[in-house]
């Protein structure tokens, strides 16, 4: 078996050889806590840390002091939004978000309705994904604190009109969260141009570990204050207490100083490679939907539905090593995924592609491809030519491939439902 | 997910991919499930005049469970009579394929799909008797 091709870089990435190299210092020599102030081991490590602080920092256009080390993204975001609603109870008790964000938001924002802090907007998107800033704009009210509209999706990779709406929130005076995972180091992000309050960033997306990532809080024009949701020692100016991450820390610097630099070419690399793969499936089959929008998308983003080929079963073909064509060639599998139900915990299909109006029939079809840093020309060509011929052999075994054939409206057909 | 080696057979080397003539008098069809739930089967027996089937045909949109319970039922009634076909439960098939609890539903569309196809015939074969 050749290795497996890896194509689901929104779920998480591979740390860079130049990450990892700077890591593994801090694990057992320079292994302080950053928080000892009596002696060398912890003036390095608080060295460290700063430097990574400058480098995350550096990528953002932020200052190093607006940083906040945490776990990940998911804690940025449940910091974000509870935060600042505990924090500014006072002034109100509203917040607008809207219905393809990461359920770390989303759950967030329902815990909070339940727990009676909160009342949510949850705003629509249009058929490609994208929220109107005048919706936001319209949605404020008196008591609105806060706006969490992400950057870029996870799924469809669309890309919000993040520098609009943060024209609306400045202009109203209301605070900005963008949950930034999937943007940040793909795209550029300048906080003061774009009128950012609170970001959250991740580590493991852009080729760092995982494990540690950031919330950006604005320390001026305005001051962004927060509620903690973990107490202890008081680290990272009490937003946020818990002995640093060191190695992740630095290796999470690194990785975002590689971004800044690497960030203009890297992007148009992929773009490149997520073309010819988009060009080669829509020249050599027939129905298939592109789910997002064409242009304001993340370049290593293609989610596709193969309308009639249900997702699970495309992904079993392409896993590969069960496949006899695949197992006698020794073809290497594919690391793909599906909006499909039978590939989520919940047997649900996608919330967000149901958000973009796209039906549970064809939800059931899509697969997202995840192109990034290590993705290749060569592993482009062979993925077309895998799903070329698993969604062709898949089209030869479904019904309803045959019934559209032969002019059928399956929208028509009184199916027999369980 | 992992999946039994009798799943990835049947997902891999699918037995009996295909369709008959619909009008066939000989011929019943059942098509079970709904394009919104994610797994859609056609299955069609071929049955002779003493009620023996024949042949069965099918084809699947669904997971790999979907289309190796169809692939496999559509084995196991080759050579039974209307009453064995009756009798089939979808347990067999949870049974023969090792089917995890989230796929039982894949098993009982694949008994409900031979039934229909079942039904499907006897309807044809009794209008065939009032024209005669």
């Amino acid at each position: 078996m050749r290795k497996a091709i890896y194509m689901d870089y929104h779920s998480t990435t591979p740390v860079d050889p130049r990450v990892l190299d700077a890591m593994l210092p801090y694990f057992n020599e320079i292994f302080g806590n950053a928080a000892s102030r009596t002696h060398g081991f912890g003036w390095e490590a608080e060295k460290a840390v700063e430097t990574g602080r400058e480098q995350v920092a550096g990528l953002i256009g932020a200052r190093p002091k607006e940083i906040v080390f945490m776990s990940g993204a998911t804690e940025a975001d449940n910091l974000a939004v509870r935060g600042v609603v505990e924090f500014y109870k006072e002034k109100g008790n509203h917040v607008i978000t809207q219905v393809t964000e990461h359920k770390a938001v989303l759950d967030t924002c329902r815990a909070l309705e339940r727990e009676g802090k909160a009342t949510v907007t949850y705003l629509p998107v249009d058929t490609e994904g994208r929220v109107d800033p005048d919706d936001v704009r319209r949605a404020i009210t008196d008591k609105t604190v806060l706006v969490s509209i992400m950057y870029a999706n996870n799924e469809i990779g669309t890309i919000q009109p993040i520098a609009e709406i943060g024209k609306v929130t400045r202009e109203k005076g209301v605070l900005f969260h963008s949950d930034a995972v999937q943007g940040v180091g793909k795209l550029p992000i300048d906080v003061d141009a774009m009128n950012l309050d609170l970001a959250s960033l991740t580590a493991h997306k852009i080729y760092g570990p995982k494990g540690v990532g950031a919330l950006y809080v604005r320390s001026k024009g305005p001051r962004v204050r927060l509620t903690p949701i973990i107490y202890g020692g008081g680290h990272e100016r009490g937003m946020r207490s818990g002995t640093l991450n060191v190695p992740g820390i630095v290796g999470f610097g690194k990785a975002a100083e590689l971004c800044r630099v690497s960030m203009a070419d890297e992007g148009q690399r992929i773009l490149r490679l997520r073309e010819r793969l988009r060009d080669g499936i829509w020249s050599r089959l027939d129905e298939v939907y592109l789910n997002g929008h064409p242009t304001h998308r993340l370049p290593g983003n293609l989610n596709v539905s193969f309308a009639y080929v249900e997702g699970e079963s495309l992904l079993m073909g392409l896993n590969g090593s069960v496949h006899p064509i695949a197992a006698a060639a020794s073809l290497p599998p594919i690391a793909v995924s599906s909006g499909s139900a039978c590939t989520s915990a919940t047997l649900e299909p996608s919330y967000v592609l149901k958000a973009l109006g796209v039906g549970d029939d064809l939800a059931h079809t899509s697969i997202r491809f995840g192109l990034g840093r290590f993705t290749t020309e060569e592993e482009v060509d062979y993925v077309l030519e895998r799903i070329v011929h698993e969604v062709t052999r898949l089209r030869e075994l479904s019904p309803l491939y045959e019934m559209a054939k032969e002019g059928i409206d399956l929208k028509t057909v009184a199916w027999q439902r369980d | 997910m992992a999946y039994s080696d009798k799943v990835l057979d049947h997902y891999s080397n699918p037995r009996n991919v295909g369709t008959f003539a619909k009008d066939d008098p000989d011929v019943g069809t059942g098509v079970v499930g709904a394009p919104e739930c994610g797994d859609v089967m056609k299955l069609q027996l071929r049955i002779s005049d003493d009620g023996i089937v024949q042949d069965a045909r099918f084809k699947t949109f669904g997971c790999g469970s979907a289309i190796a319970s169809s692939s496999y039922v559509t084995e196991l009634v080759k050579g039974k009579t209307i009453d064995e076909v009756m009798a089939i439960k979808n347990t067999n098939i949870v049974e023969e394929l090792s089917l995890p609890p989230v796929k039982i539903h894949c098993s009982v569309l694949a008994e409900d799909g031979i039934k229909a196809a079942l039904a499907d015939w006897k309807r044809k074969r009794e209008g065939v008797k009032q024209a005669s």
